[in-house]
């Protein structure tokens, strides 16, 4: 039912040997989305690939520099240190999220009573977390006067002003995306519908403890749903910028610590009007994105498991 | 977290004691119940806050509001140049365009995708495929570049164009997958009785396509609603602010000194949010477990 696995299902259903065409009719229904790819996705990214190598700033025409914005990204300190930011974000907090939200999915699809009712609790977090209101929250929690401070106190611990502290200031948002768990979940939670429970009955009638039927009987079957998820978040995860935007007042402070790469190239595009780095940015981000899936794929040959 | 939650419940067998049966739920939920409050603890103290007098914010950690301080919602709906009804009403407005421009237009799409046999199907259907993976980064400067050359800055419309060209493809996909569950026996019924092909999508296939038109809805409200990154970008006249880049502009003008009113706003900008869940839990469920949009 996946996206990913959507392409090969295309066309099923249909008598074979029937297979008249209906163009004209098929074109028309599918004019405003192809006018939208063309208009408003293919042209500008064609158009941002040429910009990749020019200087614009949006009032003199753009200059064509060749590859200097490519090399200017080799020597920017700056962009590196986004870099390192981001990928210790996704590295840190999509594994985190996608074990909190298997555990939670597992324990729920055991059919505790009043499932309907927790599964929306824990969901309720992924609708709102990308909004600026929760960011201004966490902004709050974790600041030296914040929630988190409070309840520390009460049990005589001293806080500290975990925001304005560069080695805790990225945990802050690590924990935000934690929190966000629940749209996995949901999706953990039909996968692990589709496990036959005649499976963990016979491995229990072998013998077969807690741990073991997790491991070799809803872990292996599950792999297609965890490669679905780990994909889809990596993705997503590369791309956060409202609640860093936010913590940090625009800034990515401090000293850069919460400076994601979006944040970096916004304020490069649209801070100082640098449009031609920024596209190569945004190209080399595309192109980061694009290895991290590609070598997803490649990797799951090795640990994803298809039943059919 | 014990190993024991990790099962599945069991007809049969287990070397578990009578009384680890009987406990072992009670266990369960009361874990649940404590994440479950750990979860949504800070949202909830929001909300108590925002009706707190704001030094009251810093000292309590609780849930009990002693003197209830309803002006944090006076003060904030005012401490901008606009009232904050301007900026929920054009959030509105944002909001209708894009969830009509996404009805119509990626409905029509996925017909043509689950329905109708034309050349390039494959191809077509796998460009919608990646796109929904692309990051807006890569086309973000060039269509700034575009529509402020069509003069379209602080107008909404750089945020409703784009949906009525089917630009949000998870929904294109989401629908395909929903009609490929109708029976095409109905499209072959209505054909012999004389309807075309615009007849069998708006005649048979919208009216059974309803869930999955409801679940667009709710899923663009929602997002549309805590899109932050192109509003912030399109929308600098503050009178055309959503609600969003108020918020935002609000955190830098107060500088984070009046936490009663921004929470205020920030509780008032999350109603709508929490109102659309709560109406729309069923399809949001669905729609995620059946494409893992977010």
């Amino acid at each position: 039912m996946s996206a990913l696995g959507a392409l090969g299902t295309l066309g099923r259903g249909r008598p074979p040997g029937k297979k008249k065409k209906d163009n004209l009719a098929a074109y028309l229904f599918l004019s405003p989305w192809l006018l939208g790819l063309f208009l408003i996705t293919i042209g500008p990214m064609i158009a941002s690939l040429y910009l990749a190598f020019t200087d614009y700033n949006l009032i003199q025409a753009p200059q064509w520099i060749g590859l200097e914005n490519f090399t200017r990204m080799l020597s920017d300190e700056r962009l590196h240190n986004s870099l390192r930011v981001t990928f210790t974000y996704v590295f840190v907090s999509v594994p985190l999220q996608l074990a909190v939200a298997l555990l939670l999915a597992v324990v729920l699809d055991r059919g505790v009573r009043g499932m309907a009712f927790y599964r929306s609790v824990f969901y309720l977090p992924s609708l709102l977390g990308s909004s600026v209101a929760i960011a201004i929250l966490w902004k709050q929690v974790f600041g030296t006067e914040g929630l988190l401070n409070q309840v520390l106190g009460t049990f005589g611990i001293a806080g500290k002003g975990w925001i304005s502290d560069p080695s805790t200031a990225l945990g802050t948002l690590v924990v935000l995306n934690v929190w966000t768990f629940g749209a996995p979940m949901v999706i953990f939670l039909a996968g692990l519908r589709q496990i036959p429970a005649m499976y963990y009955e016979a491995a229990s009638v072998d013998g077969a403890g807690v741990l073991r039927r997790f491991f070799s009987i809803t872990m292996p079957l599950l792999t297609p749903i965890i490669f679905f998820n780990l994909v889809l978040q990596i993705i997503h995860a590369f791309q956060s910028f409202t609640q860093a935007f936010v913590v940090s007042g625009g800034t990515g402070g401090p000293s850069d610590s919460t400076m994601f790469y979006t944040l970096y190239l916004y304020d490069r595009g649209f801070g100082n009007f640098d449009m031609g780095y920024a596209s190569a940015m945004a190209w080399f981000l595309l192109v980061i994105i694009g290895v991290f899936t590609a070598a997803n794929f490649v990797a799951s040959k090795y640990w994803v498991f298809y039943d059919d | 977290m014990t190993t024991e939650t990790m099962s599945r419940p069991l007809t049969s067998g287990g070397s578990l004691s009578v009384g680890w049966r009987r406990i072992r739920p009670v266990l369960i939920h009361l874990l649940l119940a404590a994440s479950a409050l750990v979860m949504l603890y800070p949202v909830i103290w929001m909300v108590v806050s925002s009706l707190r007098p704001g030094d009251e914010i810093f000292r309590e950690p609780g849930l009990l509001v002693r003197d209830l301080e309803i002006s944090n919602y006076r003060v904030g709906w005012n401490a901008l140049t606009e009232p904050f009804t301007r900026y929920l009403l054009n959030s509105a407005a944002v909001v209708f365009g894009a969830i009509l421009g996404n009805l119509v237009s990626c409905s029509m799409a996925a017909y043509a995708f689950a329905r109708l046999e034309f050349t390039g199907k494959k191809f077509w259907f796998s460009i919608m495929l990646v796109t929904i993976m692309l990051p807006i980064h890569v086309v973000i400067v060039p269509q700034y570049i575009l529509f402020s050359q069509a003069g379209w800055i602080n107008t909404f419309l750089p945020l409703v164009v784009p949906k009525l060209l089917a630009t949000d493809a998870f929904f294109v996909f989401l629908m395909v997958q929903f009609i490929r569950g109708i029976p095409r026996e109905l499209d072959e019924a209505a054909r012999i009785d004389g309807c075309g092909k615009a007849g069998i999508f708006l005649r048979v296939i919208l009216p059974l396509m309803v869930p999955a038109l409801a679940t667009t809805t709710i899923f663009t409200f929602i997002w549309t609603w805590n899109d932050f990154f192109s509003q912030l970008i399109y929308l600098t006249d503050p009178k055309m602010y959503t609600v969003p880049v108020a918020l935002r502009s609000f955190v830098d003008a107060t500088a984070s000194t009046s936490w009663g009113s921004l929470f205020a706003m920030s509780v008032v900008s999350l109603v709508p949010v929490f109102l659309a869940f709560l109406l729309g839990q069923r399809f949001l469920i669905k729609g995620i477990a059946t494409t893992g949009i977010k």
